[in-house]
């Protein structure tokens, strides 16, 4: 294998998955490298890749008027990145920019789709996967909105 | 509880008697946290404690706060607490100078499994003020470096103006002694860091759930979140500490304001094992 079907067959999100479905995941895919402060995608734009991060840190934001651009959140190897591309009208909801030095692998959105309607097994699969990082990222949303650290009154 | 005062005598005096210090130093962490070195104000003494352990501290005519000890335990001249101002007795606590006098009792209640965690790796799990009561502990384990395997401190805060200890964090981010993971709630503009819930920060880091034990310290609910994310990392309960805190006035097991459950906080804790707890900590009414 090489550098990036090993960084596929490794990552968390495909931990599990059914051999026979690595080839598909690989199709159209590349493995990239992202300066510090590289933008990877922005917000409205078309939402043509599913990253899987390998190493490094990913911020994801948008911008505030008054406020400036303000991090939502960031990511690091072992996370996925994006699921706009998942769902029409398939364009990112923020942005995202490489934090430090990253090292991610890009899967093509078109070619998931296609796949995702063709095989309706991997469909399922892919599917499941990305609702357990949408159910994993409103947990921590949820938390965030708790205000924990607040001292009671 | 087996680890009471393994690492330091326990207090010989009257429990009920404040011993008066002084304040020699006070540092302010945050706007409304601060930290006050003390010392004897009278005859001088060592006051050897457990990482973990608390004093009540008494501000004369106010009041008394159960307050987390947070200094080194090799150096028991002097004191450390960390103090948040969000009560009578810690804004009156804010306001006093150096040189002003508190009354102390302690130290009480076990300490953090520092004996128990030799040979294995420790994950410390810090949210907010959370990280004081740990302080102590992450002292002790780079003192004893050699004794334990990965140590990693996992810290969460509000916003960036709310991480305590920044002068101790800075050198330990270059430190190739501990992985140190910090995360914000709310960054702000000039914020680099990672942004996100603490439990975030657990999954990257290289322990061996067979071989770790975890102390976790902060607001309940963020501690609730980081035990069972522990968990579904394979570390068994038995193996997860928590720091609880509750109202505690007399702290030797007296008058029952600190029951939590079948246990009083002051004499069983503050450190629990998780599989003790966790069934207390969803009641509401506990």
């Amino acid at each position: 294998m090489n550098t990036m079907d090993t960084a596929i067959a490794t990552h968390p999100f495909t931990r599990g998955i059914n051999p026979r479905y690595l080839h598909l995941l690989t199709k159209g895919a590349t493995y990239e490298r992202f300066g510090a402060d590289q933008p990877i995608f922005q917000e409205t734009f078309d939402a043509d890749r599913f990253y899987l991060i390998h190493s490094g840190h990913v911020a994801l934001h948008t911008f505030i008027p008054g406020r400036g651009v303000t991090t939502i959140e960031t990511l690091g190897g072992g996370d996925a990145l994006g699921w706009s591309w998942m769902f029409a009208p398939y364009r990112w909801h923020f942005s995202a920019t490489a934090a430090d030095p990253t090292e991610a692998v890009a899967l093509c959105a078109r070619t998931l789709r296609d796949e995702m309607e063709e095989n309706r097994d991997f469909g399922y699969w892919m599917a499941m996967r990305v609702s357990g990082v949408l159910l994993e990222r409103l947990q921590m949303i949820r938390v965030r909105m708790l205000e924990m650290y607040d001292p009671p009154e | 509880m087996t680890r009471r005062n393994e690492l330091a005598p326990a207090a010989s005096v009257d429990p009920m008697l404040p011993t008066p210090f002084r304040i020699a130093r006070r540092t302010a962490e945050t706007a409304d946290t601060f930290t006050l070195e003390l010392v004897p104000a009278g005859i001088a003494c060592l006051f050897g404690f457990t990482p973990g352990q608390f004093n009540m501290l008494y501000v004369f005519g106010v009041g008394e706060a159960a307050i987390s000890l947070c200094g080194d335990p090799a150096k028991p001249e002097s004191l450390f607490h960390t103090v948040r101002a969000v009560g009578t007795v810690t804004k009156a606590m804010s306001e006093l100078e150096p040189g002003a006098t508190l009354g102390v009792r302690g130290p009480f209640g076990n300490g953090w499994p520092l004996a128990e965690a030799e040979g294995k790796d420790v994950l410390l799990v810090a949210g907010g003020i959370g990280l004081a009561p740990l302080r102590g502990a992450l002292r002790w384990l780079l003192a004893h470096r050699q004794k334990y395997g990965v140590i990693a401190l996992l810290y969460g805060a509000r916003t960036p103006d709310d991480i305590i200890y920044r002068r101790d964090l800075e050198p330990l981010q270059r430190s190739c002694e501990l992985i140190l993971g910090i995360t914000v709630d709310h960054p702000n503009p000039d914020w680099r860091g990672k942004v996100g819930v603490v439990t975030k920060l657990i999954a990257p880091v290289p322990f061996e759930s067979s071989n770790t034990i975890a102390m976790i310290c902060g607001p309940e609910v963020m501690m609730r979140f980081s035990a069972r994310e522990l968990q579904l990392r394979g570390i068994p309960d038995e193996r997860i500490y928590l720091s609880i805190e509750r109202n505690m006035r007399c702290a030797v097991g007296f008058c029952g304001h600190c029951q939590f459950g079948p246990d009083f906080i002051c004499r069983d804790g503050p450190v629990f094992r998780y599989d003790r707890v966790r069934s207390w900590l969803n009641i509401p009414e506990l």
